[in-house]
């Protein structure tokens, strides 16, 4: 992985040397000054995997952080695996987020790209081996300078040490002589730091971001100023595949401050001199869209479509997941126990609306822009601009929050059509209602699962059917889908079930092709997925007379999912009745086999207002085993933040939409949890091995099925549509 | 029409339509970019600047309401980023994405300001405006109960 030192990289690093000071990065022979690296790579140096650290002679060190941020701290735990295998002293560490660049690919998804929260468990190995191999120079040059053998030598923070004479050498003394070799040292898994002598992993180091994000300093794409910029909206056709045929484009153009509209494939962009003129003058847009496919998308009628289809055996949907053969084991079962189940679309509401800064200029196009796949957002901006992905400058900027809107990146295409238009740059913002409108929501579904019991209530076969519109062909395209034999991995996240005692398993999907507007939304689709199958456990338990947990514990095969569940029944005491509530419980996973699961245990409290149908939750209790837990503090954080906002999607979001137009605009609408609505919440973390597991979508799959299992323990009644509004509740209990 | 006011304790004036929002004339008028976008209608808070010492809505606080008055944004709540406040959010470890916190901030800031130790329910209530997607609200809720404790 190490390999060759590439000779374009070579002579870039050689010209930072005569300008800077003199210093060891990995990724060339000499460093340059400590923000040479990121320049170098940036102008095409094709650096393998060491283009991570740079250390300069007075002891600073650059490391790069190949991902972007959204706010779930990868941006410091990333540099902090760098820094713990090769033994830097954090204080000394500056992190620098790296250019968009091969050398910084995410092992998994070959691109530089954040989804399914795998981008600290993608990079764990990488970056370990990076950290160990720059370690491994600075000891070879050590060892070299002090005529010992290179075993001799151990480390300390940023030291090279030789305790066999008392020598102590700093890492920015070693970084004046060292030559990085020509062929760099490989690291082999067992010379990697064992788990046990971490000194910053594990340990909560403090976030880097934190104190520029409480002090308003730290810069998104839509705080971005260019000398000379101009503004710039977009207006979004309101039904997928629709145009604008024509729109009023004088009287735009007359608006005070406006310098030009134009009509896009998909939109009408509004370019004006200050943010204001281009929003007032948004608000006076007046367009004659085309029809487009979208607008047969009716959410009204799609849940009650797509739960036809489900129901319909003759229907046959791409089958998903399957072991053992569930439909002949459910046709011979004793008995089958059967539940079918809803959900709206949900928006992302990131609270930054989207934006993007673009200046299209005669040699190419400059883009600043947050979002989680900078490697397509430079192939777009290129293709939208007219020249080869060489020609785009791009700055990866902290999102305003992601949650699976900012894996499109069509936000930048618009900025660089607008700068284009004008041939000047452009800072393009939308407007909450032109996001929440031309969102792209986690699709509305209808599920059914079927199962099969043996004549002692055994689980013979189980069967789940999801009736959604497809995410892929939109996000990947067509041809992957098709690669991928049709199989939509966005759509049926989470409908797998390896740690149940459940001898055959068939999930198929039902593709629904009204035209919606569709994403992963924060938990790919353990929002639904995991609803259906959460609240079906539920259901069997109590058609054989057994308390959900004991049901639980004694339906699973594996010990990780037992003890998670084990931990959050006893951290809710769960045996204790409570008068007027109840408690619900659920099993929630997240990950893919090569990868490997993490797993949570969720319990929610509730009472309800029966007049008004109104639930509130009191208390959420998890727990959850993430494998190794690195930033344990912070995983805390991101599980309390799924949990949020897995609650809102329970409780009250809910998109609607008619003839392909959203129904909703702003947050008066569309209602997220607020403050007074937060439960108390409880989280314990439980580590159970050597590696990182995925955490920042992991919390999503619990409070759902959690808060419907309360409710059937409060009032016997089985919540089916989510999310669960007073309207709905009062018809459960009708 | 230029509208002169006192902005983070320094004079401004600023040319632009009477009925333009504070939020631009903060944001892209004087390149404070601290104070956030976030609906435009009042609903969630991350626009956040004090007038005069009240927290407001900076997106339904238009420029002529604004002339003679103080304004402070989160560039002026403190000269170091070392506010109460700020110094409790970095202990409690509070942003994740953090593009609403500069409004979380504000609108706390202007509660401690009145309420020197407020309750939990105090604390809720002064709150429930400001929207966190990231669902920092646990994290909010501890910082403001640390930065009254420690001042
Ligand atoms: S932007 Fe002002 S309240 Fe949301
Ligand atoms: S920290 Fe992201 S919205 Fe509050």
């Amino acid at each position: 992985m190490n390999k060759h030192i590439d000779k374009k990289a070579l002579k870039v690093s050689r010209r930072g040397f005569v300008g800077g000071a003199a210093g060891v990065s990995f990724s060339f022979a000499l460093g340059g000054s400590l923000l040479d690296a990121g320049e170098a790579l940036a102008q095409g140096a094709s650096g393998k995997l060491n283009a991570y650290v740079t250390i300069a002679t007075d002891g600073g060190i650059v490391i790069m952080t190949p991902a972007p941020e959204m706010g779930q701290g990868v941006n410091t735990v990333l540099p902090l695996i760098i820094a713990e295998e090769l033994d830097a002293d954090w204080s000394k560490v500056k992190v620098q987020q790296a250019p968009v660049n091969a050398a910084y690919n995410h092992p998994i998804f070959r691109g530089q790209y954040q989804v399914a929260s795998l981008t600290t468990r993608g990079y764990w190995m990488p970056l370990r081996t990076a950290g160990a191999q720059a370690r491994r120079v600075l000891l070879d040059a050590a060892a070299q300078r002090w005529g010992v053998p290179v075993t001799e030598l151990t480390t300390e923070p940023s030291m090279v040490v030789h305790a066999g004479s008392g020598r102590k050498m700093g890492y920015g003394e070693i970084a004046g002589f060292a030559q990085t070799p020509e062929k760099l040292p490989e690291i082999k898994p067992e010379d990697l730091k064992p788990v046990a002598r971490f000194r910053l992993l594990g340990k909560d180091v403090q976030r880097i971001d934190i104190a520029e994000k409480s002090s308003g300093k730290m810069l998104y794409a839509s705080d971005v100023q260019v000398p000379g910029m101009l503004y710039g909206t977009i207006a979004r056709a309101p039904r997928r595949g629709s145009a604008p045929k024509s729109f009023n484009r004088d009287e735009i153009k007359a608006q005070p401050g406006i310098v030009e509209a134009v009509a896009f494939d998909d939109a009408v962009g509004i370019i004006g001199n200050t943010v204001e003129a281009v929003f007032a003058a948004r608000h006076k847009l007046k367009a004659d869209w085309s029809e487009g496919r979208g607008a047969k998308n009716n959410s009204e009628t799609e849940t009650q479509d797509y739960l036809a289809h489900v129901r319909d055996p003759s229907r046959k949907g791409v089958v998903v997941r399957q072991t053992g053969d569930a439909n002949a084991a459910i046709a011979g079962a004793a008995k089958v126990v059967s539940g079918e189940y809803t959900t709206d679309y949900v928006y992302h509401a990131q609270m930054e609306p989207l934006s993007c800064t673009a200046s299209v200029t005669p040699d190419g196009v400059e883009v600043w822009a947050g979002t989680q796949w900078p490697t397509k957002s430079v192939a777009e901006a290129a293709k939208a601009a007219g020249v080869g992905p060489e020609k785009v400058k791009f700055h990866t900027m902290q999102m305003g929050g992601g949650f699976g809107r900012r894996a499109y990146v069509e936000y930048v295409v618009d900025a660089v059509m607008l700068s284009k238009a004008v041939g000047k740059p452009v800072k393009m913002i939308q407007s909450r209602e032109d996001d929440l409108r031309a969102g792209k929501f986690r699709p509305l579904t209808a599920q059914k699962i079927d199962v099969g019991l043996d004549a002692n209530g055994k689980v013979v076969g189980w069967r789940h059917r999801i009736a959604a519109e497809s995410v892929y062909p939109d996000l990947y395209g067509q041809a992957r889908l098709d690669n991928d034999k049709g199989v939509d991995f966005i759509v049926i996240a989470g409908a797998d079930m390896p740690f149940y005692d459940v001898p055959a398993h068939v999930a198929d999907h039902i593709y629904e092709q009204n035209g919606a507007r569709v994403a992963a939304w924060r938990g790919i689709a353990a929002g639904y997925t995991n609803f259906a199958i959460e609240a079906m456990i539920d259901d069997l338990a109590r058609q054989a007379g057994k308390d959900p947990v004991e049901y639980r514990l004694a339906l699973f095969k594996d010990p990780r999912g037992k003890k998670v569940i084990e931990r959050a029944a006893q951290l809710a005491d769960w045996g204790r009745k409570r008068e007027g509530r109840a408690l619900g419980i659920s099993f929630a996973k997240l990950g893919i086999p090569p990868v490997g699961f993490s797993m949570i245990g969720t319990v929610a409290e509730i009472s309800l207002d029966r007049p008004s149908g109104k639930i509130k939750v009191h208390n959420l209790w998890c727990a959850a085993d993430v494998g190794l837990p690195l930033q344990p503090s912070n995983i805390v954080a991101q599980i309390e933040g799924s949990l949020v906002f897995s609650l809102g999607a329970a409780l009250k979001e809910r998109i609607t939409t008619r003839n392909g137009q959203v129904e909703q605009s702003n947050f008066h609408d569309y209602e997220v949890l607020r403050m007074s609505e937060m439960p108390e919440i409880k989280v314990e973390v439980i580590s159970s091995g050597p590696i990182p597991l995925p955490v920042g979508e992991l919390a999503i799959g619990g409070p759902i099925p959690a808060v419907a299992n309360a409710f059937l323990a409060l009032t016997g009644k089985r919540l089916t549509a989510a999310p669960f509004t007073p309207d709905r509740v009062k018809k459960a209990l009708a | 029409m230029a509208v002169a006011f006192t902005i983070n304790g320094k004079a401004a004036s600023v040319d632009a339509g009477p009925n333009t929002p504070l939020l631009w004339v903060v944001r892209e008028h004087l390149k404070l970019t601290g104070t956030k976008y976030g609906c435009g209608a009042g609903l969630c808070g991350a626009c956040t600047v004090h007038m005069d010492g009240q927290a407001v809505a900076s997106c339904q606080t238009m420029l002529s309401a604004v002339a003679g008055k103080k304004i402070t944004t989160i560039e002026g709540l403190s000269e170091k980023g070392d506010h109460p406040l700020q110094k409790a959010w970095v202990a409690e470890q509070v942003p994740q994405c953090g593009y609403c916190q500069s409004g979380q901030i504000m609108r706390a800031a202007e509660l401690l300001a009145k309420t020197k130790t407020p309750s939990r329910e105090q604390i809720v209530t002064h709150m429930d405006g400001n929207i966190c997607r990231c669902g920092t609200y646990p994290r909010i809720v501890r910082a403001i109960e640390r930065a009254a404790r420690e001042g």
